[in-house]
């Protein structure tokens, strides 16, 4: 089933001007279950799905009261400057949707 | 001991429905506090020293609170003033707010907290090393790009705006302040747990954005109790849910569950969130922890002057050759711009459609039938950003591709004049955290109105 079925919310935003984080928010606990043991969404892996190197991903983590997880990671190009392309970061999410999980 | 605090919206300025706003005044709220900042728009707003809503909006939000804040006699509180929550931010701020008290007949007690850090007091505390950036991709700080930004602002804790209500204000008009702080500061002045004020801070300060369904634009309640708070939407077709609140955390944060503010760490990892009621949550279990005092340093600095096109682009040849096309379009201005200096303007082609919004991060690199064109020339000065961009834009209308079919031009303008000259460019050239001694000092309370009128 793809990530983009199973998540209620999907979305990027800005966590500051020189970083984006990635929110992935399930419904129930089933779905969020899923997805957390499918091993699926890794730093390694979206590292490699946003082609930026690991260590640009600077927090990275579940938590389970709000069945979520997110993923921050470091921007090239810091918020409304010369070279940015979304000054609030909210459009960064897509590479997620189609993700496989099984 | 109870303390109700009522947020009418995510930023002040972005307006709420006022029987949202007469429902929660009927629930005897204890104080009404909004925030008023964001980064979020990027750095043109903090470095040009405008606001990030108009003054009409800003005007409409102040004031319906004003009025309800002098019905019940409770304290407003703005935080960030302006947005940006530099000196002149707040002080447009205050000029509304003066007027609208001279529209109501009223003279009430404002206290104004500035934010404004001098630029000498950063280079020594660089020099001493008490400067650390943000993050690793945040340039440092250099005695020039010091000098070249407009200012620079610090988010205050809770510390001042504590100080300001012991002067008993009707109103508070704090400069950059942390989101949370001026929330968190009402219910620590009424000697609740920190810990909770500042989470509790965390959720009022967006609106109604942690209800289903969630907007910036609603009014929200929390109310502080002896050991956890319960927080509610005005409109009761808002419904928060345990799920909805614990993830709320998540807006706009590095992290989920730790959230870093001046002198605090918070951390939400143990926290309970129960449903409390119809709609209603009552959370417990917020922790804090007191690292070194540390405030979080924000700057603007012009870098360049923008001007731009935009156009579509239906030729499927075309389409297959950008880069080559682009290529010699570049080079064929920079020999007719050869007297220019080329590191003195640049030249960008964004391509809506391809990768427009993502830029190198895009995995899909399908080819599709148009394309939406935007290039922009970033100069040292507006009037070379303008000649320059004329010359790119008729060089790529008229450039002759080999096998081009559609030989009376390259690009379709939905606009004319179709060159826009955008003015200034800014960056972020301070993004970092400066270690204090004292939570107090770079905030000064100003106090106007009422029966007083002094510096503190």
């Amino acid at each position: 089933m793809r990530l983009y079925d199973l998540a209620h919310v999907l979305r990027s935003k800005n966590s500051g001007p020189f970083e984006v984080t990635l929110d992935i928010l399930f419904s129930d606990p089933e779905a969020y279950e899923r997805v957390k043991k499918s091993g699926r969404i890794t730093r390694e892996a979206i590292a490699a799905l946003y082609r930026i190197p690991v260590s640009h991903i600077t927090d990275f983590a579940w938590y389970d009261p709000g069945l979520g997880v997110k993923i921050t990671f470091l921007r090239d190009t810091s918020s409304g400057t010369v070279g940015d392309r979304d000054v609030y970061g909210a459009q960064q999410h897509a590479p997620l949707i189609d993700l496989e999980i099984p | 001991m109870r303390t109700l605090i009522l947020s009418p919206c995510g930023i002040l300025g972005y307006g709420f429905p006022n029987e949202s706003f007469q429902a929660a005044l009927k629930q005897r709220p204890d104080a009404i506090v909004v925030d008023a900042g964001s980064t979020d728009a990027g750095p043109h707003k903090l470095g040009a020293g405008v606001a990030i809503v108009s003054r009409m909006a800003a005007k409409k939000d102040l004031s319906r609170l004003m009025e309800g804040a002098r019905r019940l006699g409770i304290p407003l509180l703005v935080g960030s003033s302006g947005g940006s929550g530099a000196r002149k931010h707040t002080m447009w701020t205050l000029d509304i707010v003066q007027e609208i008290a001279k529209e109501m007949g009223w003279d009430p007690r404002i206290a104004v907290i500035l934010a404004d850090i001098p630029k000498e007091d950063i280079l020594m505390a660089q020099r001493e090393g008490r400067i650390e950036p943000m993050s690793v991709n945040v340039p440092a700080i250099t005695e020039e790009t010091l000098k070249e930004t407009n200012g620079v602002v610090a988010q205050m804790g809770v510390e001042p705006i504590l100080r300001a209500l012991e002067g008993r204000p009707d109103i508070v008009l704090c400069g950059r302040a942390y989101d949370p702080a001026s929330f968190a500061a009402v219910g620590m002045a009424r000697g609740h747990d920190p810990a909770l004020c500042y989470h509790l801070g965390k959720i009022l300060e967006c609106g109604t954005l942690c209800a289903e369904p969630g907007t910036a634009k609603d009014v929200m309640l929390g109310q502080l109790d002896d050991d956890g708070f319960e927080v509610w939407a005005a409109d009761p077709r808002r419904k928060c849910t345990p799920t909805s609140v614990a993830a709320h955390t998540f807006y706009e944060k590095d992290h989920p569950y730790i959230l870093k503010g001046p002198g605090i760490v918070l951390d939400l990892s143990c926290c309970a969130f129960r449903q409390a009621g119809d709609g209603r949550v009552r959370v417990t279990g917020s922790r804090i922890t007191y690292p070194p005092y540390a405030i979080k340093l924000e700057g603007a600095r012009r870098v360049a002057y923008r001007t731009f096109v935009l156009a579509g682009i239906r030729d499927p040849m075309l389409i297959s050759r950008l880069d080559e096309v682009e290529e010699a379009v570049v080079r064929s201005v920079e020999s007719y711009y050869d007297d220019i200096p080329r590191d003195s303007y640049q030249i960008r082609f964004v391509h809506y459609g391809l990768d427009g919004v993502m830029g190198s991060l895009e995995p899909d690199r399908t080819l599709p039938h148009e394309i939406g064109l935007m290039f922009e020339v970033i100069a040292d000065t507006q009037e070379k950003a303008d000649a320059i961009c004329a010359t790119t834009r008729s060089a790529y209308l008229h450039y002759g591709y080999p096998g081009r079919k559609s030989t009376a031009g390259n690009l379709a303008f939905p606009f004319a004049p179709s060159d826009i000259s955008f003015g200034p460019v800014y960056v972020f050239s301070v993004y970092h955290l400066m270690y204090v001694d004292d939570p107090l000092r770079y905030f000064p309370i100003e106090w106007l109105g009422g029966d007083r009128n002094e510096t503190v």
